[in-house]
């Protein structure tokens, strides 16, 4: 069977497939990508506190969750993550099933690791913003939500915009381990055809220039966004 | 106080109602969720489309018809065949998992619906092309003795070499069993990885089911691999035939497939189906 | 807390975490290595080399470890062209395979890393090298390389720790290291969550000491940003020491 064959549309063409694949990471990488930035901006939040406590429950996410190798975490959440629920869901009395999808086990997985890295690019952004501005807020009167929503978010979002385009090219490859779940992404579709055709190098090179459309997509997307956010600003 | 109390009856009530309701619908049986690989032809295997199809689709379609029950497939990576099962990720097994007294211990089996022999698969200028005992079968349970000379004549030929084996199975189990104080065992993942490391040279041998093989050596890229050394069956390690994996306290499922199981081996389906996917009839 | 179970557990995965220090101290050598030939190729001023690097960079950065372990072990494996060359004695061997998988992707990452360093030292000392009559490779010697190691070494810690974890897939490819002992105690007994939370914490353990260790070497190298000791003061605050 020839190369057009394999990856093409045809009826043995694994191309469809593919792409449904490549879709179903995207998917999986923005809903984590939305977990981490939830969980990023509480851990930014943590840390930056005066009270001892919250920098120490951040600190001991961060190590966690940039400590532990992305696999593990993975593995932990499907595979030991069924027999917590299940626990909890009996310590209620109810019986049955219940389970942790993979998809919901590893966009969880990814999300956190996610939010740890998240947590110190919102950091750093708040640290950012020049302190005259919030002095002002203040002195103007602004209640502490108006100051929030008018002040610190637009421009955290403004600088923390760089580290978030790393984050989440991050999020995006490790999506691919998401795949020992057995949830069909990319990765999984692509080893599926490969072990079925035994054609590793053309499955694994066409996967593989896959992820880099979706990165280099996602690359220029974020340098747009950035050079608009940043407009008018002067950076030194 | 009034508010708490109240709050407190009707979570009661809906916790209640609940389990009520799971209980009920638990022994229904209406809907079955089957789990296979889908990466075990011929047994189960996903087409590009997705779809999953094989010897055991069929069977099972047709098993569920006669039980009338609306039968769901599902894909579920064989290490996680067992555990899904009792934590009632699905209703039943089949992925060509042999029953043996190891697995009895926590699930329960359907009667078998195929036995089919293990064997040694290698490449044909590797330095086991030459094993003993290739072509012959041997059933462990009737010949007994045989079966031990034959297995100490293939320890003594594996002596130095690697074998691949799929994780958790019966192919594992007899490899760790016979052959790991002479030969190093990798275990893999999927069939699919180890077929491949075999035909890379990076394995000397392969211990899989036989069926699962055929279609594996008629690929043109397989043309160097070819069955070698004696073919086992039955005894205490590769089980009584392949079953339906079901939970203990589903006795009245395996009851409900037991007596279709009986019917479609009675009216020829099950054979009819064996020569279609396996070229051969593999009744227990 | 079964503790019999536990300890068992840890004794299993402690006996393979020398398999995880080699393979990651392997990559890390020859990541390094690469990376540094990368960044050499970034410095040169014609048209093909620089290009070449960036290329490299562009895929390894693009593209998720696993596939590009995936496409080393599986795909080079299948390549007759591959199988009998001289290669083959070490593509054959998965621990090979990932050594070089993870070393091909730190390099990327590395020669960024470095190349910033470089960047980084203030041209001022270099024309103060050049003023004072210094080589070119004195000039990498004594003013460069200290200083663009001072600078890289932040974030070559992260990466460090970044390879430790990427240890963990050699686990895909069946090699038994702590992540895959972890999967073949949790297929042989069920109990994924003991298991794999004795898995965590070596590796926490791991690079909790990597991290303590290069913040060491980073106090080291960094003299002279810290407060001059008073043993070392002189008493008479105009002469500076």
């Amino acid at each position: 069977m020839t190369f057009v064959d394999l990856l093409g549309f045809g009826p043995k063409g694994w191309g469809l497939a593919l792409l449904t694949g490549a879709f179903l990471t995207l998917i999986v990488s923005i809903v984590a990508l939305l977990i981490g930035s939830a969980f990023g901006a509480l851990i930014a939040w943590a840390k930056l506190s005066k009270s001892l406590a919250a920098n120490m429950v951040g600190d001991a996410y961060t190590t966690l969750f940039r400590g532990v190798p992305e696999l593990l975490i993975i593995y932990l959440f499907y595979f030991g993550g069924s027999s917590v629920v299940s626990g909890i869901a009996h310590g209620f009395g109810l019986s049955g099933f219940h389970d942790v999808p993979p998809f919901v086990a590893g966009a969880l997985a990814v999300g956190l690791i996610s939010g740890a890295y998240q947590g110190e690019v919102y950091r750093g952004a708040y640290l950012a913003i020049a302190r005259g501005e919030v002095e002002a807020a203040i002195a103007v009167g602004m209640s502490r939500g108006l100051m929030f929503r008018r002040i610190l978010v637009p421009q955290v979002l403004r600088f923390a915009l760089p580290g978030l385009g790393n984050t989440w090219q991050l999020t995006l490859k490790d999506s691919a381990l998401v795949s020992v779940t057995g949830l069909v992404d990319l990765m999984r579709e692509s080893a599926m055809a490969a072990g079925s055709t035994h054609r590793y190098m053309t499955f694994y090179v066409a996967a593989g220039a896959l992820y880099l459309v979706l990165t280099s997509v996602s690359g220029v997307l974020f340098n747009l966004a950035e050079a608009r956010a940043t407009r008018g600003l002067r950076r030194s | 106080m009034n508010m708490l109390k109240k709050l407190g009856c009707s979570v009661a009530a809906v916790m209640l109602a609940l389990n009520l309701g799971v209980v009920a619908q638990a022994k229904d049986y209406k809907t079955v969720t089957i789990a296979m690989e889908g990466a075990y032809e011929p047994w189960n295997l996903t087409d590009p489309s997705g779809k999953i199809v094989g010897f055991e689709v069929d069977v099972a379609n047709d098993l569920c018809k006669r039980i009338q029950a609306e039968c769901k497939i599902i894909a579920q990576d064989w290490d996680g065949m067992i555990p899904g099962l009792q934590a009632g990720k699905f209703d039943v097994i089949m992925d060509g998992m042999s029953i043996t007294e190891e697995r009895l211990k926590t699930i329960d089996f359907s009667k078998p619906y195929a036995s089919t022999p293990a064997s040694l698969v290698v490449n044909k200028t590797g330095p086991l092309a030459k094993l003993p005992g290739t072509g012959t079968t041997i059933n462990l349970t009737k010949n007994p003795k045989e079966g031990e000379a034959a297995i100490a004549a293939l320890k003594a030929a594996l002596k130095g070499k690697t074998i691949g084996v799929q994780v958790s199975t019966i192919h594992a189990t007899f490899a760790d069993t016979y052959f790991k104080d002479v030969a190093t065992i990798r275990e893999y993942k999927t069939t699919d990885e180890h077929d491949a490391d075999l035909m890379a040279g990076r394995l000397d041998a392969v211990l899989a089911d036989t069926t699962a093989e055929m279609p594996v050596l008629a690929k043109p890229e397989a043309k160097d691999l070819m069955f070698a050394g004696t073919q086992f069956s039955a005894g205490p390690i590769f089980g009584m035939g392949v079953g339906m994996g079901i939970r203990k306290d589903d006795a009245e499922l395996t009851k409900k497939f037991n007596t279709a199981l009986d019917a479609a081996f009675a009216d020829g389906t099950i054979k009819k189906l064996s020569l279609q996917w396996f070229k051969m009839d593999t009744a227990p | 807390m079964d503790f019999p179970f536990l300890s068992a557990t840890m004794l299993r995965l402690l006996a393979v975490l020398p398999l995880t220090l080699e393979l990651w101290a392997l990559s890390i050598l020859f990541g390094g290595i690469l990376a540094l030939g990368l960044t050499w190729l970034r410095s040169r001023k014609d048209k093909i080399l620089p290009n070449l690097a960036r290329a490299y960079v562009f895929v390894f950065r693009g593209t998720p470890l696993l596939v590009q372990l995936f496409l080393i072990y599986y795909g080079l494996g299948s390549m007759k062209e591959v199988q009998q060359s001289f290669l083959w004695p070490f593509l054959r061997e998965p621990f090979y395979c990932a050594v070089l998988a993870l070393a091909m992707n730190t390099a990327a990452y590395s020669s960024e890393i470095f190349r910033g360093a470089l960047a980084a030292v203030p041209y001022g000392q270099i024309e103060a090298g050049i003023a004072c009559g210094m080589s070119r490779w004195m000039r990498f010697r004594r003013i460069v390389f200290p200083i663009a190691l001072r600078q890289a070494l932040p974030a070559y810690s992260t990466e460090i720790i970044l390879m430790t974890k990427a240890t963990a897939l050699g686990s895909l490819v069946t090699l038994m290291e702590v992540t895959g002992i972890a999967q073949k105690i949790k297929n042989d007994t069920y109990r994924a969550l003991e298991v794999y939370l004795c898995a965590g914490l070596i590796y926490l353990v791991l690079n909790f000491a990597i991290a303590r260790a290069m913040a060491a070497l980073e106090y080291y190298l960094s003299p002279h940003l810290r407060a001059i000791p008073a043993s070392r003061q002189s008493p008479n605050p105009a002469i500076v020491l």
